[in-house]
C-alpha cells in the first residue's frame, strides 16, 4: 500500500513541475546553476573511474584471452564493448546516484527541515517547478555527457593499461578498436544514460522534497534515495538491454 | 483584515483545530498564543495556504483563500510576507542575496532599483553593512532580522510571524517584537504572531488569541489578560513566578494598598527586583 502511495506522490511531484515559470530568468539562473553543480561537481569521480575501469578491463580480458588463435586486436574490441555497453553508462550512473543522488536528497531535505521550502511557497514560487525541474533538466543535460567523456576516458585508460603492461602495443588497440564497430551501441549507451539520469535527479528529488522531520531523516533520506536508484538503474539497465538490443 | 470562519483541521484522526473563528485587526498585532500543540502553527499555516482546511473560511479583505484559484491563491501570496521560526534563509545565500530573492523573482526593477530597496529594508531592520554576509556567519537575532527584512521588501499587507523569539535572548526577543510592532504600524499592515513568550505577549499583545487543544479559549488584549477568567489561560500565563507576582501587585495596586506611578507594562520591564514592595512604595 506504502509502494502504491509513493508512486503516487511522485507522479503528483513530476506533474507539479510542469507551470509557468514566475520569473524565466531566474528558472534559467537555477538550470545553470544546477548543471554546473551535478556536472562539474562529479567530473573528477567519473575521470578517475573511467581510466581505472578500462585499464581493469582491458588487464582482465587479456588475462582470460589465452588462446593464441584470437588476434591481440580482440582485447581493444571487448574493452570498446564493454565500457560502451556497459561500464560508462550503467556503472558511472550507480557512482553518480551515490553522489549527486545523496546531494539532490541532502540539498532538497535540509531545505525542507529548515522550511526553506515553506518560506519559497509563501512567496507564491512553485517549489517542484523551481527546486525540481531545473535538477531533473540539469541531470539530463550533464549525465549524458559524462558517459561520453566516461566511453572516452574508459577506452583511453584500456590502452594505457595496454601498452604499460606490455599486453598489446597501441597501434594494436587502435587498430582493433575501429574494427566491427557497432555504432547502435553508442546510441544505445546515451538511451541509457538518459534513463539513468532522469532516475537519480527524480528519484533522489522526491525522497529529499518530502523529507519530514529532522537531520536524522535527512540522512535516512539520502540513503533510501540512493539505494531507490541504484535498484532502479539496475531494473531499467536489464529492461533496456532485453527490449532494444 | 483576516478573518477566520469555523476553521477546523484533522491529520488522520487527530483533530487538531476545532471550529475556530477570529479577526485578525489591520494594523496591529495580533498574537496567537497557547502552550506546545495548541494548534498555533497549524491554525498559521492554514492561514497561509500550507494546510488546506477541513472545514471552514479564511477571508483576506473579502477574499475566501480557501475557495480562490491557485493563480488567485499565487496573486494573494505575493502580499503575504512571513518570518518562520528558524528564519528559513537560504543557506547558499548571503544576507543580501536572501533580501532580494523576492524582488528579483516578482519584480521587473532595474538592479538599483533593488539595491536601493534591498538596502532601505536592512537599515530599517539595523542590519547596514551586513549585505555580504551569509547566514551561517550571523547571530540568531540577526538572522530574524534578516527574515524580517526579506518578509517586508515587497511591502505586504499582511506579515505573519512563527515564534520569533523562540531561540532569542530576552533582550533580543524585546528588540525583535519592538521592530515588528513598528513595522506594522509604518506599513499598516496585519500582522499574525504565534508566541509563547509572555514578554512578547504584554509588549505587543494588541489582538489576543488564546488556544486551547486546538479550540478559541479567550481573546482580547494585553491589557485585560491579566485579569481574565479563564483558568487554562490563567494557568498557562501565570506558570512563571514572576507573572504570578505581578498579577499579585497589580491586585494590591487596584484594591490601593499600594500607589505606584508606572504602569504595569513599565514595573514588567523593569524587572523582578522591583517587584519587591519596600516600605516607600506602600500607601500607609
Amino acid at each position: 500500500m506504502k509502494l502504491f502511495s509513493s508512486i503516487g506522490a511522485y507522479l503528483l511531484m513530476m506533474k507539479g513541475m510542469f507551470t509557468k515559470p514566475e520569473n524565466f530568468k531566474m528558472y534559467w539562473k537555477e538550470l545553470m546553476h544546477q548543471s554546473v553543480e551535478i556536472g562539474l561537481g562529479s567530473l573528477g569521480i567519473v575521470a578517475v573511474i573511467s581510466v581505472f575501469m578500462g585499464a581493469v578491463s582491458a588487464v582482465q580480458t587479456a588475462y582470460q584471452l589465452t588462446s593464441p588463435i584470437l588476434p591481440k586486436e580482440t582485447i581493444s574490441q571487448i574493452v570498446r564493448d564493454t565500457v560502451i555497453l556497459e561500464f560508462a553508462p550503467t556503472l558511472v550512473c550507480i557512482v553518480l546516484a551515490g553522489v549527486v543522488g545523496s546531494k539532490i536528497a541532502g540539498e532538497l531535505g535540509n531545505m525542507r527541515v529548515s522550511e526553506q521550502i515553506d518560506a519559497l511557497e509563501i512567496m507564491g514560487i512553485n517549489t517542484k517547478s523551481y527546486l525540481v525541474a531545473p535538477k531533473i533538466l540539469g541531470a539530463l543535460i550533464t549525465i549524458p555527457l559524462l558517459v561520453i567523456l566516461a566511453m572516452v576516458l574508459g577506452i583511453w585508460g584500456g590502452r594505457l593499461a595496454g601498452s604499460l603492461g606490455g599486453i598489446l602495443s597501441a597501434d594494436t588497440y587502435d587498430r582493433g578498436l575501429l574494427e566491427n564497430f557497432v555504432p547502435k551501441n553508442v546510441w544505445f549507451a546515451l538511451v541509457k544514460a538518459y534513463t539513468f539520469a532522469f532516475i537519480i535527479s527524480s528519484v533522489s528529488s522526491f525522497y529529499g522534497y518530502n523529507v519530514k522531520g529532522g537531520a536524522l531523516e535527512i540522512g535516512r533520506a539520502s540513503t533510501i534515495a540512493v539505494i531507490t536508484s541504484c535498484i532502479l538503474i539496475l531494473f531499467a539497465d536489464y529492461l533496456l538491454a532485453f527490449f532494444i538490443l | 483584515m483576516i478573518e477566520i470562519k469555523n476553521v477546523s483541521k484533522s491529520f488522520g484522526d487527530k483533530e487538531i483545530l476545532k471550529d475556530i473563528s477570529a479577526v485578525m485587526e489591520t494594523g496591529k498585532t495580533n498574537l496567537i498564543i497557547g502552550t506546545s500543540g495548541s494548534g498555533k502553527t497549524v491554525l498559521q499555516k492554514c492561514m497561509v495556504g500550507l494546510f488546506e482546511v477541513d472545514s471552514g473560511d479564511i477571508i483576506f479583505d473579502g477574499k475566501d483563500l480557501t475557495t480562490m484559484s491557485e493563480e488567485d491563491r499565487k496573486e494573494l501570496r505575493q502580499q503575504i510576507g512571513m518570518l518562520f521560526q528558524g528564519s528559513a534563509l537560504f543557506d547558499s545565500m548571503t544576507v543580501e542575496q536572501n533580501v532580494k530573492f523576492p524582488l528579483d523573482m516578482f519584480t521587473k526593477w532595474n538592479h538599483q532599483k533593488k539595491m536601493d530597496r534591498v538596502n532601505d529594508v536592512l537599515e530599517r531592520v539595523e542590519l547596514k553593512g551586513t549585505n555580504k554576509k551569509r547566514p551561517a556567519e550571523i547571530s540568531g537575532g540577526m538572522k530574524k532580522r534578516v527574515g524580517i527584512a526579506r518578509a517586508i521588501v515587497l511591502k505586504p499587507k499582511y506579515l505573519f510571524c512563527d515564534e520569533p523569539n523562540s531561540g532569542l535572548d530576552p533582550q533580543t526577543s524585546m528588540v525583535i517584537d519592538k521592530l515588528i510592532h513598528e513595522i506594522t504600524k509604518e506599513n499598516n499592515m496585519t500582522t499574525v504572531i504565534n508566541t509563547h513568550d509572555m514578554n512578547s505577549v504584554m509588549e505587543i499583545g494588541e489582538n489576543i488569541l488564546y488556544l486551547y487543544q486546538g479550540k478559541k479559549e479567550w481573546e482580547g488584549n494585553n491589557k485585560e489578560i491579566i485579569f481574565n477568567k479563564s483558568a487554562r489561560l490563567n494557568e498557562f500565563i501565570f506558570a512563571s513566578e514572576f507573572l504570578k507576582d505581578a498579577k499579585d501587585m497589580r491586585m494590591l495596586e487596584e484594591k490601593g494598598i499600594i500607589d505606584n506611578d508606572r504602569n504595569m507594562e513599565d514595573i514588567m520591564r523593569d524587572g523582578g527586583a522591583n517587584l519587591v514592595i519596600g516600605e516607600e512604595d506602600r500607601k500607609e
